[in-house]
């Protein structure tokens, strides 16, 4: 019998080693999983006053004063204030929360227990990877205290806004200049991540666990590491050419002649769309890195709640290296409305139709899983159900925006907004919801308390849904996004209501959350204590203690023999077999 | 458990193996050459859209000195690779006294590339007033792609030679295995490869014929 790969390292002595910079693969996802957590409690402050702001332009909120003097001078917010929140509420949440926590927070602790390894295969660097990641939002966060304050030009970063400094804009000198150095920061930490989470997939698996009977969760983040691999690479390089346009005054991505605030640039030769090009081939990947991690856990809860094998396995695998490698293709449908040749757009919009196919797979798949189930309606198996609805909902609105003709008039307006917030945003979230609640047990032997977890949901679920569905309809009358102040256009008069609504409906959503913290946190210590295999699931990591020990199998090197979801098999003693039970 | 082996035995996946007998470290180097390569292939796409779509790029570059010189520095580049390969060779053979000479040599021709490009550098800089941000040609881009390109890749070059000078003194001191040397090769191999695209391109396409 082969010996394991991976040499392991010794267990941890010290409060440092042990919970700081530890090796251990375990300790690294939770530290992933509390930064994105604090990460999304600040983004979706931000996303509070930017509503706020929208519906009551003119109050006056000393709070506001406060926290930005210059900002809100009075307590009455600017414009170029509403923009830097809108910036940092962007990059904040896809950053270090969508990329965060489904990949490295839960990708981490779980992807070597569901394989059958001690650990990752480069454990330093691993570590390493978190505390760039952390590095990264310091920078990030600092950019919010700088003179000028943070950044205008979204998550995006368009330039020339992006590219000019100082000149375009408070928030544009420094401020831009920490954004670019924080996302090259972390598009160094993404690489490191990648190349872990791949050579452990590929090297480290336990006997027995072909390819073919990995847990789909650990498709979806082979292929999401995969994808991180090649995308983060390209925006590094867009990276450092857009900061050597504003440190060094190169012109990469800045025309002749450009005037801005009644003065003429010095720079030459450039384009912006350059720019465009190179972000958005980062960029797209980048949806499918939040999303395909949330389709995993939805896949593994879809199917064990339902005590039936996920309908067509295979399928479902193709799927997600068909979603991945087509998602390096359609780049340019961010861009029909840059000038972009029709027929260059017609072949973009042609491929990102093609992504509606192994996306249409998965969702029939789901739902195939589903019927005829005995569905167990737990907490975690309703944010899997959530996570289906957003994603239907989301994904038809992506049919629309993929057509050139229909993107003319879509493009820049709230359509886009609730588009990409129902897929990428508050889907993929739903996904990290239930994956809390699916995996705590394990982390930390302890349940979440189901009854505020599905006092949690339904209002949750009513509340996104309030938030984002009217966007489409302000879409579709017109109103454009990424303005701070709507109450001086004669058009959009009538959807102000709209607006008050969607406000409060934000509110209400975010007060909503309280739940789950507070839930989160009084669980980890009076929570129901909970069996090893609370919900008579089959993959690895419910074969070990709770919370599993820190070389995960005790020195033992578990042996598969099932597929990851044998549920209901006739003639089996219990409605499951677990991957490591005898054949 | 032996039946759990005699299934297992059946299953294409045996455990404890590295596929294609490529180890975790070389595994993660030939990844992290990918991600390099999309950051390099990034960048000259970048110079590649500013290039045409400037009506009259800059072709400064005459054959006596600028391309001959280029020539040596790629010829010092190209000879680096060959004693890596001596020092990978050498070290299969468990030859650590060699491989240690092999990899000394690497570095000196590294540092060689490094000094020669450096004086190209100070001489466009200083005689032909080229900067990253300007030049008498009116095509400010040919500074920036020139040196952003060739920058990144000498930064490629110097962290390769602190690498290969931390591998030499592993293996002098008896430490550190064949694959070590062998990915460590890998890495330098690869910055020899993107000077083996920028030549062509920065250099020959430029030379005023």
């Amino acid at each position: 019998m082969s010996s394991p790969v991976v040499a392991a390292h010794g267990a941890p002595k010290g409060f440092i080693r042990r919970y700081i910079f530890s090796l251990d693969h375990k300790v690294i996802g939770i530290q992933y999983y509390f930064l994105a957590v604090f990460s999304v409690f600040l983004g979706m402050a931000l996303s509070v006053l930017m509503r706020f702001h929208l519906v009551y332009p003119d109050a006056k909120v000393s709070l506001f004063e406060k926290l930005w003097p210059t900002g809100a001078p009075g307590g009455i917010m600017t414009p170029e204030l509403y923009l830097s929140l809108m910036t940092m509420h962007g990059t904040i949440m896809v950053f270090f929360v969508l990329t965060t926590a489904p990949q490295s927070g839960f990708g981490n602790y779980f992807l070597p227990i569901q394989i059958g390894a001690e650990d990752m295969a480069f454990p330093v660097l691993n570590m390493l990877s978190f505390w760039t990641t952390f590095l990264a939002l310091v920078v990030m966060v600092a950019a919010f205290f700088v003179p000028g304050g943070a950044p205008l030009s979204g998550w995006t970063a368009y330039p020339p806004l992006s590219a000019v400094g100082q000149l375009s804009g408070p928030g544009e000198g420094l401020g831009q200049t920490f954004w670019i150095i924080s996302i090259a920061i972390f598009c160094g930490a993404s690489l490191m991540g990648a190349i872990n989470f791949i050579a452990t997939t590929i090297d480290l698996r336990a006997r027995g666990l072909s390819l073919m009977r990995m847990p789909l969760t650990c498709w979806s983040w082979l292929v999401t590491a995969i994808l991180g691999l090649l995308g983060f690479a390209v925006l590094l390089a867009a990276g450092v050419l857009l900061l050597l346009d504003r440190l060094a005054g190169t012109s990469f991505f800045l025309p002749a002649g450009l005037l801005v605030n009644d003065q003429i640039l010095n720079h030459k030769g450039g384009s912006p769309l350059l720019w465009q090009h190179l972000f958005w081939f980062f960029g797209h990947p980048e949806v499918y890195i939040a999303i395909l991690p949330g389709m995993g856990v939805a896949s593994q809860l879809l199917s064990t709640f339902s005590r039936k094998p996920i309908f067509g396995y295979r399928a479902m695998v193709y799927a997600i290296l068909g979603i991945g490698f087509l998602g390096f293709f359609v780049w340019g449908h961010h861009m029909f409305m840059s000038g972009m040749n029709p027929y260059s757009a017609f072949a973009f919009s042609v491929l990102t139709m093609s992504i509606g196919v192994p996306s249409a797979i998965k969702t029939f798949n789901w739902i195939g899983t589903l019927w005829g189930g005995r569905i167990r309606f737990t907490t975690a198996m309703l944010f899997a159900l959530g996570f289906v609805s957003l994603f239907v909902t989301g994904g038809i609105s992506g049919i629309f925006l993929g057509q050139p003709a229909l993107d003319l008039y879509f493009h820049d307006t709230y359509f886009v907004v609730g588009h990409f917030h129902m897929i990428m945003g508050v889907a993929a979230i739903f996904g990290m919801f239930a994956g809390t609640f699916y995996w705590f047990p394990k982390v930390t032997g302890r349940f979440m308390n189901e009854t505020l977890g599905k006092i949690h949901f339904y209002l949750t679920f009513l509340g996104v849904y309030a938030i984002f569905t009217p966007m489409h309809y302000l879409g579709i009358s017109g109103n454009p996004r990424r303005y701070a102040d709507f109450t001086n256009f004669d058009f959009l008069g009538k959807l102000l209501p709209i607006h008050t609504f969607m406000t409060h409906a934000a509110f209400f959503t975010a007060a909503v959350q309280l739940i789950f913290v507070f839930n989160l946190f009084w669980s980890i210590k009076k929570g129901k204590p909970a069996p090893m295999n609370p919900w008579d699931a089959t993959t690895l990591e419910w074969t070990v203690p709770s919370p599993p020990p820190h070389d995960n199998f005790a020195g033992k090197h578990p042996v598969v023999n099932h597929g990851p979801y044998e549920y209901s098999v006739p003639g089996a003693a219990r409605d499951f077999i677990m991957q490591s039970d005898p054949a | 458990m032996a039946d759990a082996e005699a299934i297992a035995v059946q299953s294409v996946w045996r455990g404890g193996e590295h596929p294609y007998s490529i180890g975790s470290k070389k595994l993660g180097m030939w990844l992290f050459i990918i991600s390099d390569a999309l950051t390099f292939s990034a960048l000259l796409m970048a110079y590649t859209y500013v290039r045409l779509s400037t009506p009259d790029w800059p072709k400064p570059f005459i054959f006596n000195p600028s391309i001959i010189f280029s020539t040596i520095m790629t010829v010092c580049l190209l000879s680096s690779s060959l004693t890596m390969v001596m020092a990978v060779h050498s070290m299969n053979h468990g030859n650590r006294g060699a491989t240690v000479k092999w990899i000394l040599a690497t570095m000196v021709f590294g540092l060689g590339f490094v000094g020669l490009h450096l004086t190209e550098w100070l001489k466009l800089i200083y005689t032909e007033h080229v900067t990253i941000f300007s030049n008498e040609w009116g095509v400010p881009l040919f500074g920036g792609t020139f040196f952003a390109l060739t920058g990144l890749h000498m930064t490629h070059v110097i962290i390769g030679v602190i690498y290969l000078g931390i591998i030499a003194f592993a293996v002098g001191r008896g430490k550190f295995k064949y694959e070590d040397v062998e990915v460590s090769g890998l890495y330098w191999h690869f910055v020899d490869l993107v000077w083996m695209f920028i030549f062509p391109l920065v250099y020959l396409m430029s030379a005023r014929i």
